[in-house]
């Protein structure tokens, strides 16, 4: 097994904390917010206000379950339009209100179903990337276990993404990949180690910024290692995003996103 | 000599009319469901399943038995809709690195060159319609299913970006089958990237139409396609976020025929409008000329 494909399982294993945890973990007085105004509540998608260090911020997580239950409910993390338009509308409040923006990443993808369909998942997330283009707040996005597709990238679209050790972001997941291309899902390790998957590839390439240690006995086995770690870092970001002037958030965040390709000519 | 050299069939027998089995849509990526028929003369309509004779089809390749519209290349897309003369590409050389390694890529985007006469799966520049300067984007599914990578994401963005310093509206002809999954999460990061120009565009008050063909999936509907001001669709094009064999495997349920149809989106308030193509010209010179008379729009000082 090769060390991407390890990582892979890690990001995916049922016991890693789930984004509420993180969020109740890092930040005081958390107030969830339900509902995206339009249609329903999506429970794969949390949210709400908090406050880190006294400073007000909305926070925003993809919530998978840790029983079947849970995970049942949650849809094991692939949210609806409706959770996309959930991130909207608690994005659009922050701004109002002028709240830093965090969120936590961890899906294999937006939820493929007939309902997501017929109410506009492709729309849902492409209106999700377009707000937080342009969104007059900072943003800062964590993967804190799996990372798919589009459904990752509509909530990783702000000033700053940052990855744990043991996340992973891909265009699709090494599965996918594999039996698409190779007509071969056997070759999932393979694909893996070929995509470019972990947190240590990305950093290289600038889609991730920072990496978020998880401590060596296992981040299920002592979770406040992390926690402690994330939370200092969020404090001194937030503190430098909060004092930039809005037009040169702005134009950062585009240059971020504007850099990527590799082409000639 | 050469002439009695066996050409590639195409198993026409296999492409068969999508009512009639779940598979029909599957890996629109993979770029080969479509036949492309060397010298071709008779191609099949994937809407009524019926042979055309190439040369009873007009320029808007069109199916004369059912309607059915054809996927129809970036260069005749351009030739039927921007006026004689009119069109001035941008960055027609532009080709892909391989940012993940993938085994053969180039010798992959070099085959898709020699078939589809272009160098990569969108065209872009500026033309006139019907006197209506605009900028325009067309994408073309004859290579490798106009998978968005760093080369479509950077042509239309650059696009975009020229719209928005020249006060232009732009307007894109989708159709993908989703992010170039050879490049890795580079493709990925191309929904952000032409979402955010997308932003830049609209903030400045400039028009963008998009004209979803078939097919508009997975990436590409999830970023730029689903962002115009105004959203055309040509008839019974395939337009949607996941795939249907992947829906239909989570849900555990066949879907319904017209299922991520353009007749469904429109129905369910994704889509304005659905125009035949040939009358898309026509569609889009109302809509150009709706926006172009900025001296008459309500300036906010009273009458």
């Amino acid at each position: 097994m090769g060390r991407a494909f390890d990582i892979l399982s890690k990001s995916r294993m049922v016991s890693r904390p789930s984004s509420l945890e993180f969020i109740e973990a890092i930040f005081d007085d958390f107030f969830e917010l339900h509902g995206d105004r339009h249609f329903e509540d999506d429970l794969a998608m949390v949210g709400g206000i908090a406050s880190i260090n006294e400073i007000p911020v909305t926070v925003i997580g993809i919530q998978k379950g840790h029983s079947v239950k849970e995970n049942v409910s949650r849809r094991f993390g692939s949210p609806n339009p409706e959770g996309y338009r959930k991130v909207i509308r608690l994005m659009e409040q922050a701004e109002k209100f002028k709240r830093p923006v965090i969120e936590f990443i961890n899906t294999s993808g937006a939820y493929p179903g007939k309902g997501a369909e017929q109410r506009g998942q492709g729309e849902a997330i492409a209106k999700c990337l377009y707000v937080s283009a342009g969104l007059k707040t900072p943003v800062i996005s964590i993967f804190i276990g799996e990372g798919g597709s589009g459904g990752a990238i509509a909530m990783a679209a702000g000033d700053r993404v940052w990855m744990l050790e043991n996340g992973m972001y891909a265009v699709l997941s090494p599965e996918g990949f594999a039996s698409i291309l190779w007509r071969d899902p056997s070759r999932s390790s393979e694909a893996a180690e070929l995509m470019k998957i972990t947190a240590e590839d990305l950093i290289k390439n600038g889609v991730i910024e920072k990496i978020i240690p998880e401590p060596e006995e296992g981040i299920e086995n002592n979770p406040e290692y992390t926690f402690n770690i994330l939370k200092d870092e969020l404090i001194k970001e937030i503190n430098i995003l909060r004092n930039k002037p809005i037009d040169q958030l702005l134009s950062e965040r585009y240059a971020r996103f504007r850099k990527f390709g590799e082409f000639e000519e | 000599m050469k002439l009695f050299k066996k050409k590639n069939y195409i198993p026409i027998g296999r492409n068969i009319p999508r009512s009639n089995t779940a598979e029909k849509s599957a890996k629109p990526e993979m770029g080969v469901d479509e036949p492309i028929i060397p010298d071709g003369m008779w191609v099949k309509c994937r809407h009524c399943g019926g042979l055309v004779y190439k040369k009873e089809m007009d320029e808007f390749e069109i199916c004369p038995k059912c309607g059915g519209h054809f996927r129809i290349s970036a260069k005749n897309r351009i030739k039927i809709t921007c006026d004689e003369g009119t069109f001035e590409e941008f960055d027609a050389d532009m080709v892909s690195k391989n940012p993940i390694g993938y085994p053969d890529y180039d010798k992959l985007i070099q085959k898709m060159q020699q078939k589809t006469e272009i160098k990569e799966a969108v065209v872009t520049g500026m033309c006139k319609i019907n006197g209506y300067k605009t900028v325009i984007a067309v994408m073309d599914s004859n290579f490798m299913m106009a998978s968005m990578g760093s080369v479509v994401g950077e042509k239309i963005t650059r696009a975009i970006e020229r719209a928005t310093q020249m006060d232009l509206p732009i307007i894109i002809f989708t159709a993908s089958g989703g992010a170039r999954m050879q490049e890795g999460i580079i493709s990925l990061m191309q929904m952000a990237k032409t979402s955010a120009a997308v932003r830049k565009h609209s903030d400045k008050g400039l028009l963008y139409v998009s004209v979803m063909t078939d097919p508009t999936t997975g990436g590409v509907s999830a970023s730029f396609a689903n962002l115009g001001d105004i959203i055309l669709a040509e008839p019974k094009a395939i337009i949607g976020f996941a795939g249907r064999r992947v829906i239909e495997g989570t849900i555990n349920e066949k879907l319904p025929d017209d299922f991520q149809s353009a007749e469904f989106q429109l129905k369910h308030g994704f889509v304005d409008k659905i125009v035949n193509r040939k009358d898309i010209k026509e569609a889009l010179s109302v809509i150009l000329k709706f926006h172009s008379k900025k001296e008459a729009a309500f300036n906010g000082q009273g009458f």
